[in-house]
């Protein structure tokens, strides 16, 4: 076994171990779910008046993009976030609590539109929730 | 009923045009904010039977109604609940301020039914208790902060009067009328779906103050502890059981803790409906009451 062999070899023990408990992600759809997920928040988001006034102007495709990267690192699926840290990306913005749950709203009916179950969209939830420290700007 | 929603609306017409006013007041103008509705579902408690916002029977540390830190909320609320031998009808007002007062109103009377008779009160004879709640949060999110297991904390503290002073001395309370003053943690698990809420109260009422306060056993404040547990089965259904131990204070009759098993269901933000079994133990002699409890409550 020469060393490419080898270095192969760990990455794939690595990548199975990692992924050893991808059922969460399953739940969603994979990657292909989560794009379907994404792009029906959107739909939500820019038809809601609670939050579209926010996405004037803002480049909705590819926050689209990063946002899947995102729940995907957060679901344990293989994937990798490129995009900005939360707070760069919000900073300035005006984003009080009320907004923050409309979103959560807006992705909710999203996950409900596309299958996934109460306790799955619950899980994901947990983990974005705390993010409102970095994305609201007042309560 | 009408007429309070009109005031309601009136109130919420007064602050709205206060918010336009200062929001008028930046360059760069934010979204409109809304005047209420800013809270996830159910994140708001129900109705606890003494006016809070809370589980059935314990208040929790969450504000009543669906406003956050810029937004009123507020609802209405009706109880009933029918043991064996009596019955508790409630009603009350709560109004959630800046997500982080609360105020509240209830008004309870308790219906002896036929047990009345053989206490010797008479048949139908009633207790009628008001009570002015305020809550204040003091620190936490129970629902966002899921990365640590700080709970939201709130203090409380609830004015209670009873209306039938004669009947409640000559069974032994000391008072008509109390305070109770309560501390509550609450803490949404989102993963797991659960609910927990802890309350510790500091009360001399006997049973909820319907028997008056203090007794010839007791006249002191008791710490006693209060629980709920909630499993979210969908985003419209929870169901859970609570625990609330009481005092005992007066020697012509025990008092027990209360026990309930509950499910609520909450359609939208504006109406929820809550159906219990609850233990109460027994009350004024009458050994054992439990039975069916039901309130709804409607706001915003």
């Amino acid at each position: 076994m020469n060393i490419r062999h080898a270095a192969l070899l760990a990455l794939t023990l690595a990548c199975a171990n990692a992924h050893a408990d991808d059922a969460l992600y399953e739940q969603f759809g994979e990657r292909a779910g989560l794009t379907k997920i994404v792009d029906d928040m959107y739909d939500n988001v820019l038809a809601d008046p609670r939050t579209a006034p926010y996405f004037d102007n803002a480049p909705v495709k590819r926050i689209k993009q990063k946002l899947v990267e995102q729940i995907c690192v957060l679901l344990d699926g293989p994937c990798v976030y490129t995009g900005r840290p939360m707070r760069r990306t919000h900073e300035g913005q005006n984003i009080d609590r009320a907004a923050f749950n409309a979103l959560v709203e807006d992705l909710q009916a999203a996950m409900d539109k596309n299958g996934v179950p109460f306790h799955a969209q619950n899980k994901l939830l947990a983990k974005l929730a705390p993010m409102y420290r970095d994305v609201q700007d007042r309560e | 009923m009408r007429q309070i929603y009109s005031k309601m609306r009136l109130a919420s017409l007064a602050v709205a045009s206060l918010v336009s006013f200062s929001s008028s007041a930046f360059a760069d103008d934010p979204p409109a904010v809304p005047l209420t509705g800013g809270k996830l579902l159910l994140t708001g408690g129900v109705s606890e039977v003494e006016g809070a916002a809370g589980g059935g029977l314990t208040p929790w540390a969450v504000i009543g109604g669906y406003g956050t830190a810029r937004q009123l909320g507020a609802n209405a609320h009706g109880t009933y609940i029918r043991t064996q031998d009596y019955a508790l009808g409630t009603w009350g007002l709560t109004v959630g301020v800046a997500n982080r007062v609360e105020l509240s109103l209830a008004r309870q009377s308790f219906d002896t039914r036929d047990a009345g008779a053989k206490l010797g009160l008479g048949e139908n004879f009633k207790f009628n208790q008001n009570i002015f709640g305020v809550k204040v949060r003091l620190l936490g999110d129970a629902v966002l902060d899921q990365d640590t297991w700080i709970p939201q904390i709130a203090a409380g503290l609830q004015f209670k009067h009873n209306e039938q002073g004669d009947i409640v001395k000559a069974v032994g309370a000391a008072s008509n009328s109390g305070t109770d003053f309560y501390l509550s943690a609450t803490k949404l698990l989102l993963a797991q779906s659960l609910l927990l809420n802890g309350t510790l109260r500091f009360t001399k009422a006997n049973q909820f103050g319907l028997l008056g306060f203090g007794g010839d056993k007791s006249n002191a404040y008791h710490p006693e502890f209060e629980s709920s547990v909630a499993y979210l089965l969908t985003k419209n259904v929870a169901i859970g059981g609570e625990y609330r131990m009481k005092p005992n204070n007066l020697s012509f009759a025990r008092e027990q803790d209360a026990y309930d098993a509950f499910v609520a269901w909450a359609p939208n933000k504006h109406v929820s409906l809550t159906a219990a079994y609850v233990a109460l133990g027994d009350i004024a002699t009458v050994k054992n009451q439990r039975g069916l409890y039901v309130s709804m409550q409607a706001g915003f």
